[in-house]
């Protein structure tokens, strides 16, 4: 992965620096006109908020069924990347619906499952922060939890009547429209793994000082 | 002249009864032809058909969508890169101090 990360690094900034750009030249919609800009960063949020949110359950039933702590590791790492990504989709969604809809908030199945997910991961993180020692498996059983609604959240739309776009929205785009979303898509995503990278990083060290402290009193 | 006034009798009570057979008949559709009542209707009202001042601007919400996009993933890298050097220097102090305990 270490060798990745340069490449990587160069490919998010290279897609965010691309992206106003092709964000500006692509063409108003039709209906909703220029707060349809929103799009092209909230879905990608999401999607960024889906990713992190899969790899903290992942990690979470690797380690629950007797994996190493780096899968520990890895899913708190997953889970405040799921909280942060689903922060911003939250906030620009409603945002979009104030213009498109006439109202801030609906309670309808997408947006009320997305904020339940959300509430899952910040949930994990409270649990991890002040759930004290033994707090990981209990935390790991709740990022299943979170993980197994990522499908849910997804399908929401196509399963039951909801105000929110249909998912078809992302396969019928117009050319035009495809490719800002295409990169915003790829920034967001390579962002997310960045962040991840570093925020193992971040856990790894955290461990070794722990290790630290141990040896010192011994 | 008396069967001729029975007569008229007869026809104007059936002339009345044909007249409010015919009302009754007609009534809803009389009714439904009314002008529409000049109130706001329920529900959504489509954003284009609303006078321009009371239409929302756009451009507040998108630059406001932007901005908090740009400022949780600021804030988050800042935030990591804070922690990060945090525990840099506490794996740095204890090192240091455990160098020190060992030389005793």
């Amino acid at each position: 992965m270490k060798k990745l990360f340069t490449p990587l690094l160069i490919l998010t900034a290279a897609a965010f620096a691309y992206a106003p750009l092709a964000i500006q030249r692509a063409p108003y919609e039709s209906t909703m006109g220029l707060v349809q800009k929103i799009f092209y960063f909230h879905v990608p949020s999401w999607m960024a908020m889906f990713l992190a949110a899969s790899v903290c359950g992942i990690a979470s039933a690797i380690f629950l069924f007797g994996g190493r702590a780096l899968y520990d590791r890895i899913a708190v790492a997953g889970a405040e990347l799921s909280v942060v990504f689903g922060l911003i989709g939250l906030i620009t969604g409603p945002l979009w619906g104030r213009k498109a809809w006439g109202v801030w908030w609906q309670w309808d199945a997408r947006l009320t499952s997305a904020l339940v997910m959300w509430l899952i991961f910040v949930a994990y993180l409270l649990l991890r922060k002040y759930g004290g020692s033994g707090s990981e498996k209990l935390a790991a059983v709740l990022a299943l939890f979170g993980m197994a609604n990522v499908p849910f959240v997804y399908l929401s739309v196509s399963w039951w009547r909801t105000i929110h776009p249909k998912t078809t929205v992302v396969t019928t785009l117009q050319p035009e429209m495809a490719r800002p979303f295409l990169v915003c898509s790829l920034a967001f995503v390579s962002l997310c793994t960045l962040m991840l990278v570093t925020r193992v990083q971040l856990e790894n060290r955290r461990a070794e000082l722990d290790e630290l402290y141990l040896a010192l009193e011994d | 002249m008396k069967r001729q006034a029975t007569s008229d009798r007869r026809l104007a009570k059936t002339a009345v009864w044909l007249v409010f057979t015919l009302f009754l008949a007609c009534a809803p559709s009389l009714i439904a032809q009314q002008p529409a009542p000049q109130q706001p209707p329920d529900g959504f009202v489509p954003a284009d058909t609303l006078k321009p001042q009371e239409q929302l601007p756009a451009a507040p919400l998108v630059i406001g969508a932007y901005a908090v996009a740009w400022v949780a993933v600021f804030g988050y890298l800042w935030s990591i890169r804070n922690r990060l050097g945090r525990v840099e220097r506490d794996i740095q102090e204890v090192s240091r101090r455990q160098a020190a305990g060992e030389r005793r």
